[in-house]
């Protein structure tokens, strides 16, 4: 209806004002992009390992929480499923954190360790789909003390990955040791840091058992169970239900659907592989102040956002009253004139949201590589984000338009 | 004769409410014929502006018949004075253009709301209407690289280009000197002429008196009319005026 974009001549006739203006809506949405993806990358460095497990039901102790604190529960009650119809396999999961030696360390003291986490697995089960993790690594593990190193954790554990390669062509391996127990890197995968855990190992339950020599054989933290191809996973939980011992409880905050999935019979707690990934994401999102934290950061990016394009509004509006009474006078309808702030609004939102987008994406790349955590870009953040700019410039925008009341017709005479 | 295009009867307002309720304007009586240009004089404070804001239905009117356009404004609704609005011409004291506009897209706003134009008729007609107040060289420009003459006769474009039946004109010679006023009146004056527009036009300049057909006077809030042809503006206008 109207040829005269005056929205976006009003606010390309003020060049200065649109930068600063875009200045701090770029801010404001590089902040909300820096907080949701620091949570984001908390959450799935955290899930990591969870989704990386190739099995369909899980056991856990009752008592674990979170991958970082897990328990131990006795492995005769992964056995005991072993018998029923649809289950193809069992393994168990050893999770244990040990003091690691970097062996590069030259500076003082003299010896320079870290925690790590360190996974027992059956060697002769596939039960990671991890880079790394391979049948040749997995033949390797079965020799007494040999490990598989994680080259995505943090440098502090020693220049790993990359003398692994050198030592290789040499035919040289590394030797370092975990909690006091000399061990040989015989491999790298690649599971990656955590906010959990800085780096991870991955050895024999055998091997896990010689490190961790406090820790009794049969007293297993995971309980891996693989369903035979076709076979119903709800049918399969069932049977789970029925061969364990004890009794069965329900979390009575489940939906019923999330209490088919995840469910307690005596002292295991049974999970889907689905579950098994959503409590621990659940864990870190709302047991821990980290993901508050976060979400807070990016609410106060939400605000600073609306302070500013209401600020910048208020005055772009104020410096046309004269004008915009001018229009009334004419016959424009407050309308067009609210329409006009709106329409400012948005286009501001995505003239901040664009620099404030390719910001963001440098800061993931910066923080990737001086951290190790899964910092990406993802279509869904990219869209939420910018779903909250437009919401910010529209809060702003109605409540800038209150002053376009005051331009009174009447007044310019 | 044809129907008045102003028609004014009785007119009484009153600003502020209770204790502090003030009249402003006691029973104004006038009718402004179509292609009139009419000149209302009077000294500050008298409610000349007033009485062009009730007839530019930029207020309410309060008491009184005020007929524009042969439409009555007492008790009219907001949305009645603003379709009203949309077939008047304003010209202001200040000339009020769009700083973010060229001078062709300022005349070109008025346009807009006649949305039986094409966006092409609007330029064209925008930029006829430049062309005849003499602004055809400065299309492009925006309203602060012009001379205050030059603003004044963008915003009689502005006011004109639609050719509306009715012109009302606040001082628009206040803020210009001798001879930029002169020839923003006198172009104001011809184009209204032309295409059939009657002019309403408030002002202290006493230079500028001439160009009208008829002179009204405003005292204390009473209306006095004068017409030139048959007798001279009394010495008391001209002299307040």
């Amino acid at each position: 209806m109207f040829v005269i974009p005056l929205a976006w001549l009003q606010l390309k006739r003020e060049r200065v004002r649109l930068l600063i203006a875009i200045a701090g809506i770029g801010f404001a949405v590089f902040l909300m992009f820096v907080q949701l993806g620091f949570r984001d990358a908390l959450f799935n460095s955290a899930i990591r390992f969870h989704e990386n497990v190739k099995g369909d039901i899980m056991l856990l102790s009752t008592r674990s929480n979170s991958l970082i604190s897990i328990q131990s529960f006795p492995q005769r009650r992964l056995y005991g499923l072993l018998g029923l119809e649809t289950v193809e396999n069992i393994s168990p999961v050893y999770v244990g954190f040990g003091l690691w030696k970097n062996p590069f360390w030259e500076g003082l003291p003299k010896s320079q360790t870290r925690q790590l986490m360190v996974l027992g697995v059956d060697p002769n089960d596939d039960v990671l789909s991890v880079t790394g993790y391979d049948a040749a690594a997995r033949k390797l593990l079965k020799v007494e003390d040999r490990i598989l190193f994680d080259k995505q954790s943090r440098a502090e554990f020693g220049p790993i990955a990359t003398k692994f390669e050198e030592y290789q062509k040499q035919g040289k391996s590394i030797v370092t040791e975990i909690s006091d127990r000399k061990v040989t890197v015989d491999g790298l995968f690649e599971l990656g840091a955590s906010f959990g855990a800085d780096g991870n190992a991955l050895t024999s339950e055998a091997n896990f058992l010689r490190i961790f020599t406090r820790r009794d054989r049969g007293e297993i933290n995971i309980g891996i169970v693989k369903l035979k191809q076709g076979a119903d996973l709800y049918k399969s939980l069932e049977a789970v239900r029925k061969a364990l011992p004890g009794e069965y409880r329900v979390n009575p905050t489940l939906k019923p659907d999330e209490a088919k999935e995840d469910f307690i019979v005596g002292e295991i707690r049974v999970l889907t592989k689905k579950a098994f990934v959503e409590v621990e994401r659940k864990y870190w999102q709302n047991s821990t102040s980290i993901g508050f934290i976060f979400t807070l950061g990016a609410v106060i990016g939400f605000l600073v956002g609306i302070v500013i394009v209401y600020q910048i509004l208020y005055t772009d509006v104020s410096d046309h009253l004269p004008e915009y009474a001018t229009l009334k006078a004419m016959g424009y309808k407050n309308r067009y004139l609210l329409k006009v702030v709106f329409q400012e609004a948005l286009i501001l939102s995505v003239m901040g949201f664009i620099p404030g987008f390719l910001l963001s994406n440098g800061m993931y790349t910066l923080t990737r590589n001086a951290t190790a955590l899964p910092l990406a870009m993802t279509t869904d953040r990219t869209l939420t984000v910018f779903c909250l700019a437009i919401t910010m410039c529209v809060i702003s925008g109605a409540i800038a338009v209150r002053k376009v009341q005051d331009a009174d017709p009447a007044d310019i005479f | 004769m044809t129907e008045p295009i102003i028609s004014i009867t009785g007119v009484n307002h009153y600003f502020g409410s209770g204790n502090l309720r003030k009249q402003i304007l006691f029973g104004a009586t006038t009718i402004v014929e179509p292609g009139e240009v009419v000149i209302m004089t009077g000294p500050s404070g008298s409610g000349k502006t007033t009485l062009l804001t009730l007839i530019g239905a930029l207020r309410s009117t309060q008491e009184g018949s005020l007929k524009v356009l042969g439409q009555e404004l007492l008790n009219s609704s907001e949305a009645v004075r603003v379709a009203l609005r949309r077939n008047i011409g304003y010209i202001f004291q200040a000339h009020n253009l769009l700083k973010s506009l060229t001078t062709t897209q300022n005349v070109m706003m008025s346009l807009e709301l006649h949305t039986h134009l094409s966006a092409k008729e609007r330029e064209e007609m925008a930029k006829d209407m430049l062309a005849a107040v003499g602004l055809s060289d400065q299309m492009l420009k925006y309203t602060d690289q012009l001379s205050g003459g030059q603003k004044q006769r963008v915003a009689i474009a502005r006011a004109l280009v639609s050719s509306p039946k009715l012109i009302l004109a606040d001082e628009p010679t206040a803020a210009l000197d001798k001879k930029s006023g002169r020839d923003a009146v006198e172009i104001m004056r011809k184009l209204a002429k032309e295409r059939g527009s009657a002019v309403m036009l408030v002002t202290h300049d006493n230079r500028i008196l001439d160009v009208a057909d008829r002179l009204i006077h405003m005292e204390d809030g009473m209306l006095e009319s004068y017409d030139l042809e048959t007798e001279a503006a009394p010495e008391k206008a001209i002299a307040l005026g």
